[in-house]
Order: C-alpha cells, then structure tokens, then sequence
C-alpha cells in the first residue's frame, strides 16, 4: 500500500460519506418542511374562522354560521371515554404479556393478534362497534358506543407501547428485587412499572392523537349530523369534530359557504391534539423525574 | 459446620448438560471463592444457593441442593424465605432507581417491615457495615445514581445485608471496578467473613487468593479441585488447576 491510494480512498471515502449524510439530512428537512406547510396552510386558511364565539356557540344557519362548541364538547367526551377504557385494559394486558407470560405458542400468538388488531382498517372498528354496542348491546347512538369503539381501536397501541416499555426495563433490577425474597407481583409494582411508566405514557399520548382525529369508527356510532345541544348523559349522541368537519367539506347543503369553518374546525382539531400531547410530555418527563434515574 | 453442601448435583440448559456431577460442602463464616474460566459453570453453580436459575426457561435438575441440612429444592422450599437468608450481590451494580435509604430499605418492605424507627435503624446499621455510611450519611434521600459505581456496589452489598442473611453470594462483584473500589470491596468481604458465610465467584486470581479461605476450581461443568486457599495457589494436585492459576490457560 503506498501513500498515493491510501490518499485517494480516503477522499474517497469522506465524499461518499458527505453524500450520504447530505442525503439523509435532506430526507428530515424535507419532513419538517411538509409538517410546517400543512400547518401553515390550516392556520391562514383557518385562522379567520376562529373567534370566541366560533368555539363557545352553537353551529347556526345549516352551519354556515355560529360556533363547533358541541363538537369540541363531543370530541373531549369521546377521548376521554376511549382513554377511560382502553389505558386500564391495555396496560394491564401489557404487563401480562411481557412479564407473566412465559416464551412460547400462546405468547407468539397474543401478539400476533395485537398487531393485526392495529392493522384493522378503522371502518371496520366502526362496523363492529355497531353491531355490538349500538344494536346487540343496546346503547344506542351514544357516547358510551363511541368511547368505546374508539377504545378498541386504541387498545393495541397501548398495548405495544406498554410492552415495549416494560421490555426496556433492565433484566437486572428484577433479578435484584427476586435475590431479596420479592414476589414477581412485588416487583413489578415497586420495581419495574415505576421505571417503565413515563414510556408508558407515551402509548397514551400516541392514541389519544390517533382517537381524536378518527373519523370512521364513530360514524356509526355516536356521531350526530347536526345536533345544537350538549348531551345529558353517555347515552346521547354528540357532534365530534373530525366528522363535523368532513359533514361541512363534503355533505352539508352549503359546502361553499361553510368553507372557512371546515378549516377553523380543523385548526381547532390540531390545536386540542397538541394540548393533549404537551401535557402529556410534561406529564411523561415529571414521571421520569420522580424515578430518580439520574 | 457445614453451611452449603450438594451431593452428585447436575444441571441442564436443556440439552446442554452444564454441570456434571459436582459434590461440595461449605462451611459456615467463611469466604469460599470459584475459579475457572469462562463458560466452566461456576456462576451456573452459585445462583443454584437462591435458586435464581429458577427463572430461566428449560433448565433442569438433578441430585441435591442442602442449605442448612434442608434440601432447597424440595417441594417445601418457600423460595422468597431462602433468598431472605440466601443474599446476593451481582456483577455489576445494579440499584434501584430509588433514593439510596429506599435501596438499602427494599428488602425489609418486602419482608413487610415497615415501622419507621426500625427501618431507619436498619438502613444505618447496613450502611455502616459496608463501609458506606460516612460518605453517604448526608445525601440518603438522593438518588442511589449520584454514587459512584464503587459506592453502588457497596450499597448493594447494604441491600442484600439490611435482611440478615446467613450467606452472601457474590458473583464478579468487583469486576466492573476500578482498583481502589477493587480494594474497598475486598477489605469489606474480610469483615463480613465474621458474621456471615460468603461465596465469590472471581476471574482475578489474586482476588481469590486474597480474600478466600477455600479455593474451588471449575472446569467445563467439573469441579476439578477444592482445596485451602493457600495449598491452591502454592501446591495444588491437579496439573489442570496449576495451568490455569499460573496462567497457561483461560
């Protein structure tokens, strides 16, 4: 090897490297480019529409004027419902499956069956969640019916995450915890739930922003059409939303008119989604703080 | 008296047969130390004293296991009270993400000892055997995370000693140290020799020849030699052992 082409590969290797390293840097821009221009492109087009009136009124003339108050209304019922029912659910079949459940056939198959749950198209969530809780079960229309069909669908992300959180957790502080006569339940209360919960915490962010923009499961479920009252109870229909807006693009009888709203509603949308989530972070990190990792 | 003893004692990793045959008794307030190279089966041999290969899938075992006169592996072993008398501290320190009172205190909630006055005589008195208390006296509501890796180790040794074990089981304790946290170690397995029965599973020679009154020496699943410390390292019998203590291989 002479000097010559020990030179010559190196400035070979360095402009591969720029290259690559180019590339991918575009790649991400490129991402955060596309997120700042539908932002953008929401908020001039939608930023008119919203005014005190716009999220504290009823809709008003075949909801081309008034407000979305019943939809936001609907919409925080809804997630909260589907929260309420899929967190428990979710994280405790989760720690079943990563700490109880021995490697083997029905392992394999659990979680076969979780991943192809999240893959079920979302109309189809919505099909059955008719047939069982409106029809069979006979809640009707209901927020009940919504919250939990949007569950379901949520149900194997907090699952994933979950297991994914708690199979994060050093093998290590379980073998010290069992090394001093602790139960397996005993550990995994005071030993490895309290390492994993702020990423369980994000399974919960996760859903909530896939459960609040989600428009096919609570077509038939809960969703009203138009409906300028709040609900008494979780048996009543609410307006929510995602579907709000779809009715005001698409289907309403004055869809030119309406068009500032549809946008102001979907601003109103982005902008719930994000609160949710920046509370939930701050949540996630006052957790991580609590576990005295460092 | 002996503490430890097992009789024609084999284990498999399914079908691999990890160790074969080993007889072996252990007596009590004494450090016993395993060499061997790596693979040899010796840590395999210690975490059968608490049972913690219960907790891998597909091993298998044969012939007796007797703590006490009592064979542990009998069906009337409650697990968690044999790991109350059987401590163990692992290789690399490994606390708990709590402050360093909750680590020391852990093993006494999970015995269900929660009265305060106990707990915090308790976490003082472990601390001090395990020459950590004065460094650590002022900071017990801090996260065991802020000690260094040295004091880690020893707060783990506090942990395991906080519920009055008979035996402590080490396993490398020291070898993810530097030397001065080595040598703190060291001198602490010499003091505990007087209250408690240790055995340490070492790759440092000098480790084992400092700190142990008895030597075993493994080899692919085999006990090979077992024999005074001192006869182990000056005289011993098996040409196999003189390779491996002076180096020739392993």
């Amino acid at each position: 090897m002479n000097t010559e082409n020990l030179k010559k590969t190196g400035r070979k290797k360095r402009v591969s490297q720029t290259i690559a390293f180019m590339t991918f840097r575009m790649m991400s821009l490129l991402i955060v480019l596309l997120l700042i221009v539908i932002l953008a492109f929401i908020v001039v087009r939608g930023a008119g529409a919203i005014s005190w009136d716009f999220i504290t009124k009823m809709p008003a003339d075949g909801m081309t004027a008034g407000g979305i108050m019943p939809a936001i209304i609907g919409t925080l019922y809804l997630v909260a419902g589907s929260m309420l029912f899929a967190f428990p659910i979710g994280v405790m079949s989760g720690i079943f499956i990563n700490e109880y459940l021995k490697d083997g056939l029905i392992k394999r198959f659990i979680t076969m069956m979780t991943n192809n749950l999240a893959g079920i198209p979302s109309i189809v969530f919505g099909l059955f969640g008719m047939a069982l809780f409106v029809n069979k079960l006979k809640f009707g229309d209901s927020i009940i019916a919504g919250s939990l069909t949007l569950g379901l669908l949520a149900l194997p992300v907090v699952i994933r995450t979950t297991e994914e959180a708690l199979k994060a957790v050093e093998n290590s502080f379980r073998d010290a915890s069992f090394a001093l006569g602790a139960s397996k339940w005993y550990t995994t209360r005071k030993v490895v739930l309290p390492i994993a919960f702020p990423n369980i915490i994000t399974g919960l962010i996760l859903s909530v922003g896939r459960v609040s923009g989600e428009t096919a499961p609570i077509l038939f479920t809960v969703a009203a059409y138009f409906l300028p009252k709040l609900p008494n109870s979780i048996f009543d229909q609410v307006m929510a939303l995602p579907y709000h807006l779809y009715v005001i693009a698409t289907s309403g009888t004055k869809v030119e008119e309406s068009r500032s709203m549809a946008y102001g509603t979907a601003l109103v949308l982005i902008v719930i989604v994000l609160i949710v989530n920046l509370s939930a972070n701050a949540l996630r990190r006052y957790f991580h703080k609590k576990v005295k990792m460092n | 008296m002996n503490i430890i003893e097992t009789k024609d004692l084999h284990l498999y990793y399914g079908d691999f047969h990890a160790l074969k045959g080993i007889s072996m008794q252990i007596s009590a307030n004494s450090v016993t130390a395993f060499i061997g190279p790596s693979g040899c089966g010796k840590s395999t041999y210690l975490r059968l004293f608490n049972r913690m290969n219960d907790l891998i899938t597909g091993v298998r075992i044969e012939g007796e296991v007797l703590v006490e006169g009592k064979d542990i592996y009998s069906n009337k072993t409650l697990v968690d009270l044999l790991r109350k008398d059987v401590g163990m501290v692992f290789q690399k320190p490994n606390p708990f993400p709590k402050s360093v009172y909750e680590n020391v205190a852990y093993g006494l909630r999970v015995n269900g000892m929660n009265d305060k006055n106990f707990l915090d005589e308790t976490v003082e008195r472990s601390l001090k055997q395990s020459a950590l208390w004065e460094e650590v006296k002022d900071k017990l509501k801090k996260s065991a995370y802020e000690l260094s890796g040295g004091q880690q180790q020893r707060l783990c040794i506090a942990r395991a000693l906080a519920i009055e074990p008979k035996i402590i089981l080490m396993d490398e304790p020291a070898s993810a140290l530097d030397p001065i946290s080595t040598a703190k170690i060291e001198e602490l397995i010499y003091e505990l020799k007087k209250n408690y029965t240790i055995v340490i599973v070492t790759h440092n020679m000098q480790q084992a020849s400092r700190v142990s009154d008895r030597t075993a020496f493994f080899y692919i699943g085999e006990l090979i030699e077992y024999d005074d410390t001192k006869i182990m390292f000056t005289n011993p019998k098996n040409e196999r052992t003189q390779n491996y203590i002076t180096g020739r291989f392993g």
